[in-house]
């Protein structure tokens, strides 16, 4: 049996903080962004609602090429740190953050905005008309009433920047303890002839991957019982 | 306390809401009309569920809504309780109850969850969870937890409609008690005259969008063209006090000089006015007071008034001894044959009499 080497410890380390990072600012710009795609009633939706959705059917080398190219040296946002006295984002962990967040926008906007439009706007008017201000209402009505659809989207997101390779390897190259995940370490090992570890790595994703999914559709189905 | 408001909305192209109208807020108010006439979202304006452009809201010197200025639903008090049942599924039977009591300032409180669980009979259902319980018990929780809030005003959309006929008569007494008692002024959307002749003190009767006349329970029963009379005929609505029960079960109702007996009416309390509902065609009239006849109920009464007939037919109004007017529906053979006109005193015989409790 392949046991980890310092080089798998540190893409483990990197990949799961890339994940974790995703998920928690995907949810805190996900929640506003769903419930305004659920609730709201401008004419803007279907756009932004056709933006998030956009890394789904996209190549993720054209995602990544463009990040590339806004975040190097000589690109808008990578020029504008430069100028600031910041360094550019090509190449770098907080590149591939930006980059994981846009990659897997629709794994957290969908479950949500559809928990969302589930809830319904009843019990959101009666926890007003009881003298709940918005804060209040989301921590003691929306948030419990739709918390299937928070595990759905945290979990989906985690997973899915888990899986994430093209745009990162685009973008972040692979840049041990910086840029290099999971998934381009397997690659490297497989470019390298060295089967046997990337043997090992591919079969713990997808042993992960199978029991995300597992642990997601036993949820949501739970769920839905429990509500009705 | 005057509720005032001014609206223009104009939803896709046929339905048109205008609203230009102010009343005084005591009791029940009924919201009356069709289907889609638009009391839902006038009911929704005055709760600031809509935010309807330019429209202005007002309820005694509060501004609710006013040009740029608008105070959110959670600011305003305001009590609702919806058609179907809203009770938060994630919480028990007394976390619903208590949701907006512990939101509302103690100085606010003047109603506490002892006396609104038990005007409302809900003392038993503390420890449900909101799936244990009935269609009623839910509508009644709903109404306690609006309650609990102690709010200015009452706001409810058709709180009935969704309940079997059953149910609705084990809720309408207690919407009753809780009218009288709470001392908070209540608006309630109904399309059904029943709900409205049981509970409704003033009528705003709105049309297309548009409030055709607002007026009390009695101005509406008394002028031949009620919508109210629209369904079933024409019907009488008479206030007074229930008196106790004699061996028979029995009770008399009203004073003295215009008595009525009233059968099955043991749950009914002494000690507020009851309305009690007499139907146009259920009353005979007579030019002496006959005696030998199985009906019990007997009024002197005065013409005050006969109307033009329709079909055929002819109600006629009645001043009774006490000053309250009853409908009797006559065929126009028999208003010539007796002949019946306006200041003619003569006899009333009531065939049956409803209590609204």
């Amino acid at each position: 049996m392949y046991t980890f080497g310092p080089a798998e410890w540190q893409a483990i380390d990197v990949t799961l903080r890339l994940c974790l990072y995703t998920t928690i600012i995907l949810l805190l710009l996900a929640t506003p962004l769903a419930w305004w795609l659920a609730k709201g009633r401008s004419r803007g939706r279907d756009v932004v609602q056709a933006i998030v959705s956009l890394p789904l059917v996209l190549p993720p080398t054209v995602l990544g090429f463009y990040l590339l190219v806004a975040m190097g040296p000589r690109g808008i946002l990578g020029k504008t740190l430069e100028d600031l006295g910041f360094h550019h984002l090509a190449f770098s962990f907080e590149g591939i953050l930006i980059a994981s967040i846009l990659y897997s926008m629709p794994f957290a906007v969908q479950p949500l905005t559809e928990a969302f439009s589930h809830l319904g706007r009843r019990p959101v008017e009666v926890a007003s008309s009881l003298g709940a201000g918005a804060i209040d209402r989301f921590g003691t009505v929306i948030f419990p009433l739709t918390r299937s659809g928070f595990v759905v989207a945290a979990t989906l997101t985690f997973a899915h920047t888990m899986g994430e390779f093209g745009v990162i390897l685009m973008l972040g190259g692979s840049i041990p303890g910086e840029t290099r995940v999971l998934s381009v370490l397997i690659y490297d090992h497989a470019e390298a002839m060295n089967y046997e570890a990337a043997h090992s790595l591919s079969l713990m994703l997808l042993i992960f991957a199978f029991v995300t999914l597992l642990v997601v559709y036993s949820f949501t189905r739970r769920f839905q019982v429990v509500r009705l | 306390m005057m509720l005032r408001i001014r609206a223009h909305l104009r939803y896709g192209g046929d339905f048109e809401l205008k609203v230009d109208h102010e009343w005084p807020l005591e009791g029940v108010t009924g919201l009356f009309g069709r289907s889609g006439c638009g009391k839902t979202t006038l009911l929704r304006l005055i709760a600031g569920l809509e935010r309807i452009r330019g429209a202005a809201v007002s309820f005694g010197d509060q501004q609710w809504q006013q040009g740029s200025k608008f105070v959110p639903l959670h600011r305003r008090r305001i009590g609702l309780v919806f058609q179907e049942h809203s009770l938060l599924p994630h919480l028990s039977v007394e976390d619903n109850l208590l949701y907006g009591y512990r939101r509302t300032p103690a100085l606010l409180r003047r109603l506490h969850p002892p006396e609104v669980s038990a005007m409302l009979g809900i003392e038993d259902l503390f420890g449900r969870r909101i799936d244990q319980l009935s269609g009623g018990q839910r509508q009644r929780v709903s109404l306690g937890r609006a309650l609990l809030i102690s709010p200015q005003l009452l706001l409810l959309d058709e709180p009935m409609a969704a309940l079997d006929t059953q149910t609705r008569r084990e809720i309408m007494p207690f919407l009753g008690h809780m009218a009288a008692e709470s001392g908070v002024p209540i608006i309630m959307v109904s399309h059904s005259p029943d709900e409205i002749e049981r509970l409704a003190d003033r009528i705003v009767f709105l049309q297309d969008g548009l409030i055709q006349r607002i007026e009390t329970l009695h101005e509406s029963l008394a002028r031949p063209d009620s919508p109210l009379f629209d369904d079933a005929g024409a019907v009488s609505v008479l206030e007074g006090f229930l008196g106790e029960a004699g061996e028979d079960g029995v009770r008399p109702f009203g004073p003295s000089e215009a008595r009525l007996w009233v059968p099955e009416a043991e749950q009914a309390s002494g000690s507020r006015p009851t309305r009690i509902l007499i139907r146009a065609r259920d009353v005979s009239l007579s030019l002496v007071d006959p005696h030998h006849i199985s009906i019990q109920n007997h009024l002197p009464v005065t013409i005050e008034r006969i109307d033009p007939p329709t079909d055929s037919r002819c109600v006629v109004a009645c001043r009774t001894a006490d000053g309250q007017l009853v409908l009797a529906e006559v065929t126009s053979r028999a208003v010539s044959q007796l002949g019946l006109e306006a200041g003619k005193s003569l006899y009333m015989l009531i065939k049956s009499v409803a209590l609204l409790e």
